[in-house]
């Protein structure tokens, strides 16, 4: 009784705009005589667009109608409708000025993009979807190593530390293979803000191997203190980008090196150096040579299009399988997490009221409240918190996701206590951190697919 | 074969083996080497012994010399499965042996041991009995244990006069542990899932030497809608507290076992009682609307 969603990644990145379809496979993996248990069993890659040059309205903005024809077009070759689309991620990567116009790309794309379950952008997400589009964290599941995988692509690399499979830290530099861009005759005409100052080119100079070598090794030498293969020097830093917030913490001890992007196809093969006007198979190049190749590392099970792939393929996840949902307009998108420590969740229900009054004003939109919940509760333990919660949310929808198995207790208990019309989202198995942002989409059997985000534009960005 | 004869066979053996005799007494026998002295392992007299059952199996690794220590402790992570338990030249090793045998005595005790006599009366409980008289006669007559006694019948009668929609029968199976640690905290839930469908349940009942097939009887005297029993699954060696949820439509008796609708692993390493007791109000609203359990509800639900 497999259950199968379609769902579509588009990537629209520095330099290149991609688009995949996949199909997810859902099956019920408990036996027939126990509580039902969803999982996503199977993610099978049904098609892969050409990839596109991002189109571009000057040097800084995104094209939304340009985008909006790419996706048109793709979607009639992949043979599938806006409304076969089940779920799915639209990423816009790259440097900040890029996602500047994000919101308007967006509405351009309403119409195809409309039932996905999320539009995002952001380091942090970039970096977990192009690990696992990479198969950087199965990887790492399946051979127990750390893994620190880095997507090279043209303007960042997007780097994630993997541990038995999981995702432990992300970060992101402004290393790319197009930071530096050059024409036909070698006239250089594009030097990335990033690294203006860090090298001795300018615009409308010339390009030669020469010149580019060192400008490649200085990126090679900040993606080998972020693997901890070289000691930190303020170029780390120089090199963070803004958004993705502190420089990396080289991780310690032995990590397998992983890579995708773009620039992943330039270390193993050689390519010319004029190949694609950029820098991209010099610092490949650079890359083979340095440090991070001279331990174990290995090429991404997709290079240019693990973003993409992660996009499509990873960027939804099942809720557990006894979960409780009424009134509520499915998809929700954007949800602020409002987080209850251990410590808070045991607090007596008046208690508990207050202090979830208090935190969810704070936020000025429908919130989650996320807590760990307890494991295998007293029935007593699940009113005393239904109790506390549904008073603490007052007037507000009750949105509610816990670790633990016991959402549909709780939402049961909290629909005894609140009014007939309030909208009510309990769910469980889900882990979320402060600062993130909850999708939530149609069900799919019993469980409920969402998207865990750490950044969302802003309404009017 | 008696004792003697035994020991005098294995002598001969070992004797035959070219090994020296055993040494069966113990004050005949002197190390040639007097063996390291003993250290002081922390024990006092009076001290407990530490308990072996309130280790965690999956984090206990025992092999020594591992390749993948890591790697191994990462798979036993996802099992209960006695793995990487090491051993003592051919046989396990103690702290194994003794884990082992205190579990299965734990499922012995959950099986032969009795639900504390004020269960009923602390939870509220209608209490009755099946027509074993005892444990002993529980476990060897199964069909004794799928029928009221005639007190229990009356008392039915008397205290469920109208038939309920749903009733719900607590009963110990092969597990009074399972029972204990689960059924009122799965009830509750149940309960109040049923409330929120506004769907009515009876007073619940408990049933001591009960087999599933007691829910048959007491929906021949109640000319309920629907039972569900609450019941002690046999033991294992994982856990001694895992209950099923036995749900069926139309209860009598002589009613096929294909007709019951089962939830099983309720436990607090399986699904907790409470999130089960939630999952079968929702089963128990599904089979009234289809008014068919078991496998019929598949095919029914299937369509």
């Amino acid at each position: 009784m497999a259950e199968r969603l379609c769902s579509v990644g588009l990537d629209v990145g520095t330099t290149s705009t991609q688009l995949v379809v996949s199909e997810l496979t859902v099956e019920n993996q408990a036996s027939s005589f126990a509580v039902p248990e969803l999982q996503i069993t199977g993610r099978q890659l049904r098609y892969q667009s050409e990839v596109y040059f991002t189109p571009l309205i000057g040097e800084g903005l995104v094209d939304g109608a340009g985008i909006r024809e790419i996706v048109e077009k793709e979607y009639r070759r992949a043979g599938i409708a806006p409304t076969d689309v089940d779920t799915g991620a639209v990423i816009i990567t790259g440097e900040t000025s890029r996602r500047e116009n994000a919101r308007q790309v967006l509405d351009a794309l309403s119409q195809f993009a409309g039932e996905f379950v999320v539009a995002t952008a952001g380091p942090h997400l970039e970096s977990v979807l192009a690990a696992k589009g990479a198969g950087a964290t199965d990887f790492s599941e399946k051979t127990g190593k750390r893994v620190l995988h880095m997507d090279i692509g043209g303007g960042t690399s997007n780097l994630a530390l993997i541990e038995d499979g999981n995702v432990m830290s992300t970060s992101c530099l402004n290393v790319g293979g197009r930071l530096v861009k050059f024409e036909e005759k070698d006239r250089i005409t594009y030097i990335s803000p990033a690294i203006k100052e860090l090298c001795k080119l300018n615009v409308g100079g010339t390009a030669t191997p020469e010149v580019l070598r060192p400008v490649a090794q200085l990126l090679v030498e900040a993606l080998e203190m972020a693997a901890g293969l070289r000691e930190v020097t303020p170029l780390l830093e120089q090199l963070s980008t803004r958004e993705a917030g502190a420089a990396p913490t080289p991780p310690k001890g032995e990590v397998v090196i992983s890579f995708s992007g773009g620039v992943a196809d330039c270390i193993e093969t050689r390519k010319d150096w004029r190949s694609f006007g950029d820098l991209g198979p010099i610092l490949g190049e650079e890359i083979r040579k340095s440090r991070l190749c001279q331990g174990q590392y290995r090429l991404g099970d997709h290079t240019i299009r693990a973003t993409v792939i992660g996009a499509g393929s990873h960027s939804v996840q099942l809720s557990g399988s006894t979960v409780l949902c009424r009134n509520a307009p499915l998809p929700l998108k954007n949800l602020p997490v409002v987080q209850l420590s251990d410590e808070e969740q045991s607090l007596a229900s008046e208690e508990l009221a207050r202090l979830v009054q208090v935190r969810l004003a704070q936020q000025d939109t429908d919130s989650v409240l996320a807590l760990p919940g307890f494991s295998s509760p007293g029935y007593e333990r699940v009113t005393a918190l239904a109790e506390g919660l549904s008073r603490g949310f007052g007037g507000r929808p009750v949105y509610v996701a816990l670790e633990q198995d016991m959402a549909k207790a709780l939402g049961q208990a909290m629909v005894l206590r609140l009014p007939k019309d309030r909208r009510l989202v309990c769910l469980d198995s889900l882990k979320l951190s402060p600062g993130s942002y909850l999708d939530i989409g149609e069900p799919v059997g019993p469980a409920l697919p969402v998207v865990i985000k750490t950044l969302v534009l802003s309404a009017n960005g | 074969m008696n004792k003697q004869e035994l020991t005098a066979m294995v002598a001969e053996i070992l004797g035959q083996m070219g090994l020296p005799e055993p040494m069966v007494k113990g004050s005949d026998y002197r190390p040639e080497n007097p063996g390291p002295v003993q250290k002081d392992n922390g024990f006092r007299e009076g001290d407990f012994v530490p308990d072996v059952t309130a280790l965690d199996l999956r984090k206990l690794y025992l092999q020594e010399n591992a390749a993948d220590k890591e790697g191994f402790a990462r798979l036993k992570m996802k099992t209960p499965a006695r793995l990487g338990s090491g051993r003592a030249g051919p046989r396990y090793k103690t702290l194994t042996m003794l884990r082992f045998r205190a579990d299965h005595a734990a499922a012995q005790d959950a099986v032969f041991s009795q639900v504390v006599e004020d269960f009923a009366e602390k939870n509220g409980l209608i209490p009755l009995k099946t027509r074993c008289k005892d444990k002993e006669e529980y476990l060897t007559r199964p069909d004794l244990g799928r029928l009221l006694d005639e007190d229990s019948e009356k008392m039915l009668k008397s205290t469920i006069p109208a038939a309920p929609r749903v009733q719900i029968v607590v009963g110990d199976g092969l597990s009074s542990a399972a029972i204990q640690a689960n059924a009122m905290d799965c009830m509750a839930a149940i309960k109040d899932g049923l409330t929120a469908r506004g769907i009515d349940t009876g007073k619940a009942v408990f049933i001591r030497y009960c087999r599933v097939g007691a829910g048959d009887a007491v929906g021949d005297v109640t000319g309920c809608e629907l039972v569900c029993v609450l019941v002690g699954e046999r033991p294992g060696l994982v856990t001694d507290k895992s209950m099923s949820a036995y749900i069926t439509y139309k209860p009598h008796t002589g009613v096929s076992e294909s007709a019951r609708t089962v939830v099983s692993n309720i436990h607090a390493q399986g699904t907790p009682a409470v999130e089960a007791g939630a999952h079968i109000a929702e089963l128990i609203e599904t089979i009234l609307k289809k008014k068919v359990s078991g496998v019929g509800l598949h095919m029914e639900v299937g369509k």
